[in-house]
């Protein structure tokens, strides 16, 4: 790609500008709307549902943003970024955040002139396989044929991994993503890979859904998270602090239903620090002391917002996204 | 019956009765000779296509009739041969407005329906004239307020403008706006001293000496980063401006071909009249060029149009972005083809339109009948 060395060169002009720009929480107060950067379409991720209204797991982190800055879920306005644009949108100032399936990197975070709040979604290249395979583990994919994307870290990350087990994959390589899935779909591979996310849009686009399996196994690391421009760390908190905010209400059992009877009757302390019915969690990052009662109440927590997007919708997993404690990787910092 | 009255007597002309075409010239087996069949080469080309018609309408006619499926939902589709046509009317409301509110969604209609009451008049050569001028400059002023709001109404802030709507407005504004922009870099090159001159042909070279791609790119991304924080010109309008700037280096050089084209004895003769120097070009010359230069000009249109297209790398969800969008909906995945298929027949009608009235155009007016 020729142009990713001008569009490092100009987000270093950005990052330069965009340290300047501090005081994004008054902008956002002052203006009423949070402008947040989403992807152009994603299914489960963000995409215009048939009302025209925006949804999924990106967008309702933005309705999240917003509802602890403005106490309203619809004061957001959207905006489609094209991949290009997503990093220097925010730097330059055009949105307040850009919440669009975006890997958090190091040269991101360090030169490009974003700072990357809390991963949302730990997703990673993984395998879509034939049920009646019978295969359950990606180890056992020796000697399969795989329906793969050229020039993309995708193709290179299968070779990586059947080098690193010592296995023989036969990768079929495919000029885009679609070519490569009915290729897959009509049986020309054993299995498919690309990003475990996209692996479940594409199943139920199958006519049987149930064939198909999407193996546990992930070959890549894609940490996906929401950023913000380099210099404003008010902002950053609060955003950063509104996501642990809807890990811990999963954590804790709050709910969007139970959520104002907890912050009423609660006597477990963690739950009142979250829904602000003791100490002033909100004050910290210089909101409301309800600000995470009004969130939940209004777009659910983690888990409700992964289940209503992802699982309901496309069927997939908890995977690595499940709570510590419950075999995942998903650790909020304590609220208190 | 023409009398003629001689010496001989009154004698009354009497046409015979009307013999029939020549039998090689009529019926459908001649036409076919005629038409499909004249020569091997034509016979073969004929029997080629007509093999190909033969083989893919069938499929196609099954794909979007018979098997179609016209009620149901996404599941009932999957299990279809057939289009899943249930997908497209669901689809409908965000297609024609993207995620405009769709409570307000009257507004882009009324807009809409003076469009094609406007499209008709013109079309229908009703109006002529400065009421057809006065009336297409009108129409975007009405079309961007009754759709942004204003005078009361609640405002809908550009960034909810999309779909069907945006591209119409994106090329509507750009052509009404990029062709008088046209005529005067036309005549600034044409005519102009040789400062204005070289003002002109810079801009025109630089704008053509780049794709749209990029402007688009520069006036979305790279533009925010030299403007001051205080001055941010929204998206939707950088972009219109960088569509209008394109389309009128373009249409600038077809004008300018046009311009050529005009014979000096013209303009000689306007000035030898007593015409002032400015009305020859403003109402001798400009119009004869315009007309000169019709075909290429309603082709720019229809490329303005097609390009609106392209906005969808900049992040703006127009008609194709949001077809895309509704191919993603997790509801209603696996229906590309539909959905592409939906945007190639409305692009294509809207194209086709414009086409035929520039042909009408060309057929109006002293010389039409010639062409």
């Amino acid at each position: 790609m020729k142009n990713v060395s001008l569009i490092s060169a100009i987000a270093l002009v950005a990052a330069t500008a965009g340290s300047a720009q501090a005081q994004t929480l008054e902008k956002v107060i002052s203006e009423g709307v949070l402008a947040c950067g989403v992807s152009e379409g994603v299914p489960g991720f963000s995409n215009p549902n048939s009302e025209g209204v925006w949804e999924g797991l990106d967008v309702d982190i933005c309705r999240a943003v917003a509802t602890a800055v403005l106490g309203d879920p619809d004061a957001v306005r959207f905006s489609p970024l094209t991949s290009s644009q997503k990093i220097l949108a925010v730097s330059s100032g055009q949105v307040d955040m850009t919440s669009r399936t975006t890997t958090w990197t190091m040269k991101r975070d360090s030169a490009e002139g974003v700072d990357f709040t809390q991963v949302v979604f730990y997703d990673g290249q993984g395998f879509m396989v034939r049920a009646e395979s019978g295969i359950t583990d990606a180890n056992q994919l020796d000697s399969a044929t795989v329906c793969v994307t050229t020039g993309t870290t995708t193709e290179l990350n299968l070779a990586d991994f059947a080098r690193a087990q010592n296995i023989t994959i036969e990768p079929v390589v495919f000029e885009g993503k679609r070519e490569a899935v009915a290729a897959y779909e009509s049986g020309r591979c054993d299995a498919l890979t690309t990003d475990a996310s996209q692996l479940g849009a594409f199943r139920t686009s199958f006519i049987d859904p149930e064939a198909h399996t999407i193996l546990d196994t992930l070959i890549s690391k894609e940490p996906l998270a929401p950023l913000v421009a380099h210099g404003d760390n008010q902002w950053k908190d609060i955003v950063t602090w509104t996501i642990f905010g809807l890990i811990s209400a999963e954590e804790l059992g709050i709910t969007s239903e139970n959520v104002a009877d907890l912050a009423a009757n609660s006597d477990n302390p963690d739950v009142q620090r979250l829904l602000g019915a003791s100490g002033d969690t909100g004050g910290f990052v210089g909101l409301e002391g309800s600000w995470m009662k009004d969130v939940i109440a209004s777009v659910g927590n983690y888990g409700e917002i992964f289940d209503r997007n992802l699982t309901q919708t496309l069927g997939l997993e908890r995977g690595l996204n499940a709570q510590w404690n419950d075999g995942g990787i998903l650790y909020a910092m304590p609220i208190r | 019956m023409t009398q003629i009255t001689s010496e001989i007597g009154t004698k009354t002309f009497e046409p015979l009765a009307a013999r029939g075409a020549p039998t090689q010239h009529i019926g459908p087996l001649n036409w076919l000779r005629k038409n499909l069949f004249k020569g091997w080469l034509n016979s073969l080309t004929s029997l080629v296509l007509i093999g190909v018609l033969l083989w893919v309408l069938p499929v196609m006619i099954n794909w979007l009739f018979l098997d179609a499926v016209f009620r149901g939902n996404g599941e009932v589709c999957r299990q279809s041969a057939g289009a899943c046509w249930p997908f497209i009317y669901e689809k409908i409301p965000v297609l024609m407005v993207g995620v405009y509110p769709q409570e307000l969604i009257w507004r882009p209609a009324v807009a809409g329906v003076a469009l094609l009451a406007l499209v008709y008049l013109t079309f229908s050569d009703r109006i002529r004239g400065f009421v057809l001028i006065g009336a297409w400059l009108a129409l975007p002023l009405f079309a961007l307020v009754m759709i942004g709001g204003a005078f009361g109404m609640t405002e809908v802030n550009q960034s909810l403008w999309g779909g069907l709507m945006l591209s119409i407005l994106l090329a509507l504004v750009g052509v009404i706006v990029s062709i008088p922009l046209g005529v005067m870099l036309a005549l600034g090159r044409f005519y102009g001293s040789p400062l204005v001159k070289a003002l002109c042909i810079g801009f025109i070279e630089l704008i053509r000496g780049v794709p749209l791609i990029t402007i688009l790119f520069m006036v979305s991304v790279m533009m925010p980063l030299f403007l001051p924080p205080e001055m941010i010109i929204n998206n939707l309008m950088r972009i219109q401006i960088g569509m209008i700037f394109f389309s009128a280096a373009y249409m600038a050089e077809v004008i300018r071909g046009g311009l050529q084209a005009i014979p000096k004895g013209q303009t000689e003769a306007s000035l030898a009249l007593g015409v002032s120097p400015n009305h020859t070009i403003l109402f001798v010359i400009v119009p004869q060029a315009l007309r000169h230069v019709l075909p290429p000009l309603i082709g720019r249109c229809i490329a303005l149009f097609k390009d609106t297209s392209l906005v969808i790398i900049v992040g703006l969800l127009d008609f194709l972005g949001m077809i895309k969008g509704a191919a993603l909906d997790p509801d209603w995945l696996g229906f590309q083809t539909e959905a592409y298929f939906f945007a190639a027949f409305v692009y294509w009608l809207i194209c086709y339109s414009l086409s035929r009235y520039g042909r009408a155009l060309e057929n109006r007016g002293p010389n039409g009948a010639k062409r």
